[in-house]
């Protein structure tokens, strides 16, 4: 999981573009986050899987412009990201009142803590 | 200084669809611009699992009107990649022809609503003007002027015969004619240049970082393009993408007028090498594994994630359009503009939220 950023760093500095990232909702518990990179017309996919509910460590701070899918993944999955440059927590698409992940076959509801 | 928060949008003279940025200015400067979106958002990936494999290609052709062939041209190739079809040579040129008409008329369109901005009346109407002829050529060709529906999974389901390609040449040579008439209003009028020299520049290495794509990244000096990577007939004809240097509105647009002659000579190179043969290559079974696939949209990459389970289902179908990818290095490049260059430095992206909330 930690490895996530770590291997943004190194994408990074080795010029690769952050193309996007795909969730899928695997029908049971967890979900397959592939994280899509580009140089010079190659592709790369890195794929994670990680149960639903669980934070993964966001990219954002490495590639900026991850800060757009992460949140919609937050919206559509329920997937929460650490250290997101612009966290719009869950609301990107999403009206405040919705607790309901509707992109998950079986949703993920997300429960706000009071105070 | 204090601090003002102006909202830009979602309804806003120069946006045609509903965007939504949060300004933060300092006197008319701009310091901050963060994004709201949501307010057209339809779902459309989450149908594949209620709509069969082959309907998908109606519903993704609806995520944009404008580029409709080149969404269904990208899905196809992605279940094709999955199932193993080789897809006729003739099919894959045709697809190439009708790709690049949508290029035209999508840039054709933009270039008309970006005059519109900076309140060019007269450039805009001549190019919805020419606009109309490729128009013609769709709906004379495939019997729609937007959506032509002309993409199934192993090919396609129109031809072209020897005339209609004779008369779409004849009309092209017209269409170049009047591009080139307004060429130089375009490159060099007085107002274009004031209004779009040196705003919005998107320096060449933030292109990469921030993942622009298409004419955002092409204007900033990349010559990156998803026709390098040889789909549909593309490696059989001569092709080089259109770079411009300077990175900025004016770079965007210089870009887009010259892609527009550029589909001319794709689509002559197309029509000329079209082979005979079939339309449509059979596709036995049903979509299974994953696939990866991208085109070049008028807006730039489209990329399409494909996960089939061997039913008619597919698992998952996610699409990364271009301005969904264009947004961030948007947010980058407002700071530091004054207020009223704003709407014309947003159009200068292109900006399609009918893709972005898919």
């Amino acid at each position: 999981m930690d490895a996530v950023r770590g291997l943004a760093k190194t994408m990074f500095e080795d010029g690769y573009r952050f193309l996007t990232m795909s969730a899928v909702d695997l029908g049971d518990e967890s979900l397959d986050l592939l994280y899509h990179y580009d140089k010079d017309l190659d592709l790369k996919h890195y794929r994670l899987t990680v149960k639903k509910g669980q934070a993964v460590p966001s990219v954002s701070p490495v590639y900026f412009c991850a800060l757009l899918i992460e949140n919609e993944i937050r919206d559509q999955f329920g997937v929460t990201f650490s250290d997101i440059v612009l966290d719009f927590g869950g609301t990107l698409y999403l009206e405040d009142d919705v607790r309901t992940s509707p992109f998950c076959k079986m949703s993920v509801t997300q429960i706000k803590k009071e105070g | 200084m204090a601090r003002t928060i102006l909202p830009f949008g979602p309804q806003h003279p120069v946006l045609p669809e509903p965007l939504h940025l949060k300004l933060t200015l300092e006197d008319e400067i701009v310091v901050e611009a963060v994004p709201a979106l949501g307010y057209v958002h339809r779902g459309l990936e989450k149908l594949c699992e209620v709509r069969d494999y082959k309907q998908m290609i109606q519903i993704v052709e609806r995520v944009c009107g404008i580029c409709s062939c080149l969404h269904a041209l990208c899905y196809c190739e992605g279940i094709e990649q999955m199932m193993g079809v080789e897809v006729p040579p003739r099919a894959r040129f045709l697809r190439l022809v009708w790709g690049e008409l949508h290029r035209m008329h999508s840039h054709l369109l933009w270039l008309g609503l970006f005059a519109d901005a900076f309140g060019f009346e007269s450039l805009f109407m001549q190019c919805w003007r020419i606009r109309e002829r490729v128009m013609d050529i769709m709906e004379a060709t495939c019997g729609n002027r937007v959506i032509v529906s002309v993409n199934v999974v192993g090919g396609v389901r129109r031809d072209l015969d020897a005339g209609q390609c004779a008369w779409i040449l004849e009309q092209l040579a017209i269409v170049e004619k009047d591009l080139k008439q307004i060429q130089s209003t375009i490159l060099s009028d007085y107002t274009v240049c004031s209004r779009t020299k040196g705003k919005g520049v998107l320096p060449k290495e933030q292109a990469l970082q921030l993942g622009a794509v298409g004419p955002m990244l092409r204007g900033s000096g990349w010559a990156q393009d998803a026709r390098q990577t040889g789909y549909s007939a593309f490696g059989e004809i001569d092709f080089e993408p259109v770079v411009e240097q300077d990175g900025d509105s004016y770079a965007r647009c210089v870009v887009r007028f010259r892609e527009v002659l550029q589909s001319i000579d794709l689509i002559r190179q197309g029509i000329a090498k079209l082979p005979a043969g079939d339309l449509v290559a059979k596709a036995k079974g049903m979509p299974d594994g994953e696939a990866t696939t991208r085109v070049e949209q008028p807006r730039g990459e489209l990329f399409y994630y494909i996960k089939g389970n061997g039913t008619k289902n597919l698992d998952r179908v996610r699409i990364r359009t271009p301005t969904f990818a264009n947004v961030p290095p948007l947010l980058a490049i407002l700071p530091g503009l004054e207020l009223a260059d704003v709407p014309v430095v947003v159009l200068s992206i292109d900006p399609c939220i009918s893709c972005t909330e898919r």
